[in-house]
């Protein structure tokens, strides 16, 4: 087999080398890739959606009904990925052990047994869990920030690099974090997983229902122009409060897939104490 | 020999792409354990990815974000030839964040195939199927 996967390699490489030979040079403003729909992107992307950022504006206007489905491939992955893991069936085991956080000390309660009424312990899987003040506190003060850039970059996706990928990866970046510093059951009491699941679809609905009121309105699926009767703003800047509103379905959808993919695949689909 | 230097030179952004892309492929075919194969697959997207950036660079341009954009009176004209290409930023854009999704997948298949045959190893597995 590594012969083959060798042979193979090499021969698609080599396809590729002679390919290749008649490529533009890199770099060459005149390639063909540069010269047909783009400039017109860049010339009239300023008139005709007031958006400055063009990624932005070919994104979520030019090429919605792309990135529409993009969000509905990110949904479905998702949904995959909890359909396969995600198990149902509680194993309890004869004991379960918890620690006390201020001191360290691990107790094992056996089945039926009860802890003492506070909320210093905290449940864990295996007697050897390590734990960590410098990390969990360090990450507990930068979860905020963390959070606020990322709405910063939803929010400004008009005028400078970001939008409702970059922030959504964002955001579910910053309740990873909470889940890897502390551990998953920390983070799921923040984000539930029935929220979680919830916002994941609530975020494809914005972006379709967008383009579904574009529709009522009279106008084509996703063609913002439409509503500009309902913002009360001409139909230029309707354009780009639509790319507003779809990249924040973006970033919910992309936050909560973000979350979704790692609490199962972290836990085995368990959600218990994680990795 | 100047020539053939100046062609690699001029189109090196090729042969890292089709280097990568190599090594990606040669991993998913050959490799014997499948999380290996799964980083194979994230190597050939990554070739992939920088192909599509690497064909929307023009020199001497900047990044596709309109300069004076923020006043909105449309009074500057914009030169196609100042800002590199966006569309491969917006293909790429949406591909990085779906191919982390696949990746999600891919990995959830990996764990339901190690709770099943307790290995990751291509040729276990199939040694036990074919005991079945």
């Amino acid at each position: 087999m590594k012969i083959i996967g060798l042979i193979v390699a090499i021969l698609v490489g080599a396809l590729l080398v002679y390919a290749a030979a008649d490529f533009p040079a890199w770099s060459d403003p005149a390639s063909p890739a540069s010269t047909y729909l783009s400039p017109h992107f860049i010339e009239k992307t300023m008139e005709e959606t007031s958006v400055p950022n063009i990624v932005t504006a070919v994104l979520a206007d030019y090429r919605g009904f792309d990135t529409m489905f993009e969000t509905t491939v990110i949904f479905s992955a998702g949904m995959a990925v909890f359909l396969l893991l995600r198990t149902f069936r509680r194993e309890e085991p004869e004991a379960r052990h918890y620690r006390h956080v201020l001191t360290g000390v691990t107790l094992r309660v056996k089945e039926g047994g009860e802890l003492p009424p506070s909320d210093d312990f905290e449940r864990i899987d295996s007697l050897w869990t390590p734990h960590d003040l410098i990390i969990k506190t360090v990450c507990r003060l930068l979860i905020p920030f963390i959070q606020l850039f990322a709405l910063y970059v939803i929010a400004h996706g008009h005028h400078s690099p970001g939008g409702g990928f970059q922030g959504g990866v964002i955001l579910g970046a910053s309740i990873i974090l909470l889940a890897i510093s502390q551990d998953l059951r920390t983070a799921v009491k923040r984000m539930a997983e029935k929220l979680d699941a919830l916002l994941c679809s609530v975020g494809v609905l914005i972006y379709a229902g967008t383009g579904a009121l574009c529709l009522l309105l009279g106008l084509n699926f996703l063609d913002y122009s439409a509503l500009a009767s309902v913002l009360h703003v001409d139909s230029i800047m309707a354009r780009s409060h639509g790319i507003l509103i779809v990249e924040i379905g973006v970033g919910i959808a992309v936050m909560c897939t973000m979350i979704w993919i790692y609490n199962n695949v972290s836990s085995g689909g368990k959600y218990n104490q994680g990795l | 020999m100047a020539d053939l230097i100046s062609i690699i030179v001029a189109k090196y952004n090729y042969w890292i792409y089709i280097t990568l892309m190599m090594i990606g492929l040669y991993a998913m075919i050959a490799k014997n354990n499948l999380v290996k194969k799964i980083v194979g697959m994230n190597i050939f997207q990554t070739a992939i990815i920088l192909f599509y950036v690497s064909i929307g660079v023009k020199k001497g341009a900047t990044i596709p974000i309109l300069e004076h954009g923020h006043g909105g009176h449309g009074h500057h004209v914009v030169h196609a030839a100042d800002y590199v290409n966006p569309l491969p930023h917006v293909l790429m854009l949406t591909a990085i964040v779906v191919g982390v999704a696949t990746l999600g997948v891919a990995l959830a298949l990996a764990i339901r195939v190690y709770n099943q045959y307790n290995t990751l190893e291509e040729d276990e597995i199939l040694a036990q199927i074919r005991e079945e």
